[in-house]
């Protein structure tokens, strides 16, 4: 070979490797897009039966339930319109609290029960995860217009 | 009063750096020697008023004047002393000030340490960094300003956010901006060469080492967040591909590209354009990095409506930093001619690869940290990128990498030939990789190709790394201290893929419910679970679990985690408590109380974690060494002598 083509190879070779390292990454990003949820979208049947997603919504007030001899909990978060039961196993974040406004990640399952990998609740009392704060204006506004309706 | 007189000394700087910014330009278009003068006293002048304002801070601070809006906000009566210091830097208000303070030391170091500098170019230089912090005094003065009073001001003060208090994560800011702000020289020498017209080989010497220093420095600030992530998030994890975390990997990244490419311009003349666009891209994304983990936009993109002040402020400041060297890039790149000529397999080929290698990884975090901000900024809706995603890219990117720092370091600048290189690393390129898929397979007797590769690329980096050492060792020349640096850096690369590669693949996590008196093996070690006291703190009342560990019917120590409630808000907060050796962690988080005087805890084994930390302490100690080399000195000296011999002369 002589040096032009040489560069020509070596030119070609990077370029490969980038392209491959793009399509791998897209493919990488695009099967690891998490989408948030809403209570009120899970039981309207938008959520994916197969894919991982993320819900959000307030903890109800009385509805968490741990198992005697396990870690196991499950507890009812809502927008305010709908409620979906979340079942967890493991340790819940500090401020995981009835009432406050937390995210999990994971899937829903055929009973209608979503089961969590990951429950995020931020350390701050005041904080409300945007998503959530999101949903429930939603709600709250759909609510109204409701009520204009009526 | 004394905030006031803070306020008014930001004012006084940001006058200041107005005329600092522009007044040298004029002197160095002009060629006006008393304009030109002006920078350097303008710089120090600066230096002093900001730091008095922050002196001013720092003091509110200390003697809880809770008149002050944003004392109010982060301190109160029972914080400690150094957690009223370090809390100066807690929130927005006070990390700007802090970035501002740290910009005007690397200007002043610049002043001082550049003296060889054509008095023109040096103008140029401080003018330029003057306007970075025309922009974020402006910035502070008018959005965010840190001394805003409060009234009637409260008795006591909110609280420091509870993780923020502790060591690690006191020293990491300033840290992380000594690396931030540390890559503006990089980008002042970038653009004040670009406005001159003149980039040789001696520009790229001069800002070498202030780009190594700053990236020594951001190496350190990340690693420092790591392990402040590991000891007090209680997760037991290193690297969560945070936004926040990402926001400095980022300019981390570019900067590593940066530091090899200068080598290649400043040794052989070669990719002048490129080192400097890429000079632009390492500051711009650390101004990039500042503001999405300081303006609240992770919190939500709408926090820009909220407050459109700032958002505007930042998106405005961000274009012109970004827009304008860019658009100063494309004006004058054209007449940048790299003379360098060199083979398709060479050192400067190699350079470029890892160029592209570190532009890739830094692409892809970007993608996965940008997409979900920009989605949620248009309204489509409401997504997070997995880490999956980021693993994998990583993985993929590592590969080339190490085989890279293998390679590249032995082979010659200009050109040199595949046999050669193939014929000396044959023996360990087949040894690593045998040893390396060996192991995991002796430890789980299995076949664990990825956990093999790992291991395999740690050894071949460490080995290549020394044999190289010992070869130029066994020449008895004196080796310069920047090659001992980068051998000590990229032996720090092995020992971190090292650590990384074993964390993952050989931890073992558990989270348990127990009950007094019951234990748990885990690895080899039992958790005996003692029982939970009530422990007060200075600030705080705990629950500590007393977990005893035992190996092999011999009480080996003990794990006190820590429930944590502060007086402040009140919120709990967990303190994992750990078991630390070179070789491997033990680690206990203590969750919650369940019923019948059960606890939920969680409990891990972390082989070699802490070589992750180690290996960044290497790659750290390879460019503070490096940075030492008398080849930086020597040109302060060589005009010393003409002085000298100019002086002998008369």
């Amino acid at each position: 070979m002589n040096k032009r083509s040489r560069r020509k190879v070596l030119i070609i070779a990077v370029l490969f490797g980038v392209s491959v390292a793009t399509v791998l990454g897209l493919t990488a990003f695009e099967e690891n897009l998490l989408y948030f949820y809403s209570p009120a979208q899970v039981k309207a049947g938008e959520a994916p039966d197969n894919h991982s997603f993320r819900i959000g919504g307030l903890v109800v007030d009385g509805s968490v339930k741990r198992a005697p001899d396990s870690l196991q909990v499950e507890f009812d978060v809502t927008d305010n319109t709908e409620i979906v039961t979340v079942q967890y196993t493991g340790i819940l974040p500090d401020l995981f609290r009835e009432g406050q406004g937390i995210v999990a990640m994971g899937n829903m399952q055929a009973d209608g029960k979503f089961i969590a990998q990951e429950v995020l609740a931020k350390h701050d009392e005041n904080y409300m995860p945007p998503e959530v704060a999101a949903a429930l204006k939603t709600a709250e506004d759909a609510a109204k217009n409701k009520a204009g309706q009526l | 009063m004394i905030p006031e007189l803070g306020h008014f000394a930001l004012i006084i700087a940001f006058a200041i750096a107005i005329v600092q910014s522009v007044v040298p330009l004029i002197g160095a278009a002009k060629n006006d020697a008393a304009l030109i003068s002006i920078a350097r006293p303008a710089a120090l002048v600066q230096f002093l008023f900001i730091g008095l304002a922050y002196a001013a801070l720092t003091h509110a601070f200390i003697v809880h004047d809770f008149s002050v809006l944003y004392v109010s906000q982060h301190s109160n009566m029972v914080q400690p002393l150094m957690y009223r210091i370090s809390g100066v830097w807690g929130s927005h208000e006070g990390s700007l000030l802090l970035w501002t303070l740290i910009l005007s030391i690397w200007t002043i170091a610049v002043a001082v340490y550049s003296r060889n500098l054509p008095e023109i170019l040096m103008a140029r230089v401080l003018a330029v960094m003057a306007m970075i912090s025309t922009g974020f005094l402006a910035f502070m003065l008018f959005t965010s300003n840190p001394f805003e009073r409060i009234f009637p001001a409260p008795l006591d003060g909110n609280e420091l956010n509870p993780l923020l208090q502790d060591p690690g994560l006191a020293i990491h800011p300033p840290m992380l901006y000594m690396g931030y702000v540390g890559f503006s020289v990089a980008f002042a020498f970038a653009v004040a060469a670009l406005l001159g017209g003149k980039l040789d080989a001696t520009w790229a010497r001069w800002s070498r080492p202030w780009t190594t220093i700053a990236w020594s420095f951001l190496t350190l600030g990340i690693a420092l967040g790591s392990w402040w992530a590991y000891n007090e998030l209680g997760w037991g994890g290193w690297w969560f591909w945070d936004p926040v975390e990402n926001a400095s990997f980022m300019p981390w990244l570019v900067g590593t590209a940066l530091i090899h490419s200068l080598a290649s311009t400043e040794k052989r003349g070669v990719f002048k354009s490129w080192t400097v666009l890429l000079a632009i891209l390492a500051f711009s994304l650390s101004l990039l990095g500042t503001f999405i983990v300081r303006s609240g936009v992770l919190v939500s993109v709408h926090a820009f409506a909220t407050d459109p002040a700032r958002g505007v402020f930042i998106l405005a400041f961000l274009v012109i930093v970004v827009g304008g060297s860019l658009a100063l890039y494309a004006w004058r790149s054209a007449t940048v001619v790299s003379y360098g000529r060199f083979l398709w397999f060479s050192r400067e080929s190699a350079l470029l690869l890892n160029n592209i290698i570190f532009l890739t990884a830094a692409a892809a975090v970007f993608v996965g940290t940008m997409y979900p901000l920009v989605v949620d900024a248009f309204g489509i809706g409401k997504i997070s990128v997995g880490r999956p995603y980021f693993d994998t890219m990583f993985s993929l990117v590592a590969i080339p990498l190490l085989l890279l720092i293998g390679i590249g370091p032995v082979v010659r600048w200009k050109g040199d030939n595949w046999s050669r290189i193939a014929r000396v690393s044959a023996i360990i390129f087949i040894t690593s990789l045998v040893l390396g898929l060996l192991l995991p397979f002796l430890i789980e007797e299995k076949l664990n190709v990825s956990t093999g590769l790992g291991l395999a690329g740690a050894l071949w980096v460490a080995l290549t790394t020394f044999k190289d050492l010992f070869i130029r060792l066994s020449q008895k020349v004196r080796l310069p201290l920047s090659y001992i640096g980068m051998i000590m850096a990229h032996f720090g690369v092995a020992i971190f893929v090292a650590g990384v590669t074993v964390t993952m693949t050989y931890s073992e996590e558990k989270d348990l419910r127990m009950v007094p008196g019951s234990s748990y093996n885990i690895s080899g070690y039992d958790f005996r679970f003692q029982g939970v006291r009530k422990v007060q703190g200075a600030n705080y009342t705990a629950d500590e679990a007393v977990i005893e560990i035992w190996r092999d019917n011999e009480r080996s120590g003990e794990l006190l985690p820590q429930k944590r409630v502060y007086s402040g808000k009140g919120n709990p907060m967990t303190d994992a408590s750990i078991d630390k050796t070179l070789f491997r962690d033990l680690y206990a988080a203590l969750g919650e109380e369940l019923e019948s005087g059960a606890w939920s805890m969680r409990v891990y084994y972390k082989p070699l974690i802490r070589w992750i930390w180690l290996g960044c302490l290497f790659m750290t100690a390879g460019g503070v060494l490096a940075v030492s080399d008398r080849r930086y000195r020597q040109t302060v000296k060589q005009k010393f002598n003409l002085k000298n011999s100019v002086a002998s002369s008369t």
